[in-house]
């Protein structure tokens, strides 16, 4: 399937069989489509405190936070991951379809800052290791420790050189592997052959709505603010980003709500959603593998946000009767 | 997942549906190939018992992770019976598409009309081309 300019598969073995393979052992992605951004220099820190939301200077050295990139009326035009690699010296993860826009984008912003913008995404593929087995399998591979959780570590897994980042996209314990191209096949095949599955597209997408994560160009677009997106969390009003202007004193009228049928169906992306207080729209719908009913996100009026409020959805003519719920929708039986 | 396979027997559809015909009834399915093309079926919408439904017209939906695809019936008729069994194991289809997967049994409102489905061989052709 062609995706952005790469050729990526929906599925190796099975959709629903990769899924529950991610939940119960490990699985690993390539996710190579993923862009690069490298931001390096003396106003680093500063400049990136700028253009993205999130408050840039809470990033220790070895560290990583999770952030929106924001037009000037507060758009969203991606969501990002940012890793602290040097004190002056940020790596910024942007999604495939918004790479080219998002580099250009920080890229106009850097005037009168003393720093260098590169479009680094040639220079990185990049493998998600993701499951309760996931780092049992990468113990045997890595060169030290690895990180904890939303931190990074420059080190070698397989003997190759890889950045290590312990984020995700699946709401599963598990690490992200940034190495050089030519590295990524043998990093592959020793995590394989330690026992992660390969996963395709497909269940990154089923994975990923069971916990509630956006999908830029589904849940997140320059048509919708980050305060409407739930991701109010990620933006530091006072630090003075571009888009902050914008969002201080924003009163939504809609908010996005992970949602579940209460009955049989699948919500799809575009789908209607039919409140008490209004119309919604689906922005993204799948069958839960381990739940198994049809789950989804959705922008709903404010007043239908609450957890556990009836709504409909109308797929294809028929009304799906479903329930707001909190996310996320999966939590692991602890 | 059942590996290819179309028994003899049974009657084609085009729009890749199967027909076993008995007498003045008969089950309809969808074929190997419109299973492998939709990928895991995760769930199945079925019309309900008493519903016509019209030949080259969709009577249910069937849908995998990814996709929804109309199932269209290749006979006119009745809906009799419908398959209670996909409701919890929807995989059926793709395990076995000819058997347990079975979709719903109508009673044939114009049993002459099986005479434009394809045969066995006339059907490999067209998914040959297809491939």
């Amino acid at each position: 399937m062609p995706f952005a300019g790469w050729e990526m598969p929906v599925q190796y073995e099975g959709i629903r069989q990769e899924h529950v393979a991610v939940r119960t052992g490990a699985g690993i992605f390539d996710v190579s489509h993923m862009g690069e951004v490298e931001t390096s220099g003396p106003d680093a820190e500063r400049f990136l405190q700028r253009v993205l939301s999130n408050d840039v200077t809470k990033i220790p050295v070895g560290g990583a936070q999770y952030s929106v990139l924001c037009r000037d009326d507060g758009g969203v035009l991606d969501d990002l991951f940012t890793y602290r690699l040097a004190g002056d010296r940020y790596l910024t993860v942007t999604n495939a379809s918004n790479h080219e826009r998002d580099h250009e984008w920080i890229a106009s912003h850097a005037d009168g800052f003393d720093v260098t913008v590169t479009d680094a995404a040639a220079g990185w593929a990049m493998i998600a290791l993701q499951g309760p087995r996931a780092r049992g399998i990468l113990s045997e591979l890595i060169e030290g420790e690895a990180p904890a959780r939303m931190h990074a570590t420059e080190t070698t897994v397989a003997g190759a050189p890889a950045l290590v980042c312990g984020t995700g996209y699946t709401g599963e314990d598990g690490v992200e592997l940034l190495t050089a191209p030519e590295s990524a096949e043998r990093i592959w095949d020793a995590l394989a052959a330690g026992g992660a599955t390969p996963v395709g597209l497909g269940a990154r997408d089923t994975l990923r709505l069971e916990v509630c994560f956006h999908l830029y160009g589904n849940d997140l677009s320059e048509d919708r603010n980050p305060i409407e997106a739930g991701l109010g969390w990620v933006c530091k009003l006072d630090t003075g980003f571009v888009g902050s202007d914008a969002l201080k004193g924003f009163e939504p009228t809609e908010r996005i709500v992970p949602f579940a049928f209460t009955g049989p169906g699948i919500p799809r992306q575009g789908n209607a959603i039919l409140t008490e207080h209004g119309e919604g729209t689906v922005t993204s719908g799948t069958m839960s593998p381990c739940l198994e009913v049809g789950i989804g996100m959705g922008y709903v009026p404010l007043e239908a946000t609450r957890p556990g409020t009836p709504i409909e959805v109308d797929v294809r003519g028929k009304r799906r009767p479903a329930e707001v719920r909190e996310r996320p929708l999966y939590r692991r039986e602890s | 997942m059942a590996g290819e396979s179309y028994p003899e027997g049974l009657k084609y559809h085009p729009e890749h549906d199967w027909a076993r015909i008995e007498g003045d009834e008969a089950t309809f399915g969808i074929t190997w190939f419109a299973q492998d093309q939709l990928g895991e079926v995760v769930f199945f919408d079925p019309p309900e018992v008493g519903a016509s439904v019209n030949a080259n017209e969709s009577y249910a939906e069937v849908e995998s992770v990814k996709a929804v695809s109309d199932v269209v019936a290749p006979l006119s008729g009745e809906i009799v019976a419908v398959n209670e069994a996909l409701g919890d194991a929807p995989e059926k289809v793709n395990d076995d598409p000819y058997g347990d997967g079975w979709l719903v049994r109508v009673k044939l409102s114009d049993p002459a009309q099986v005479d434009t489905l394809l045969d066995v061989a006339a059907y490999q052709e067209l998914v040959k081309g297809a491939e």
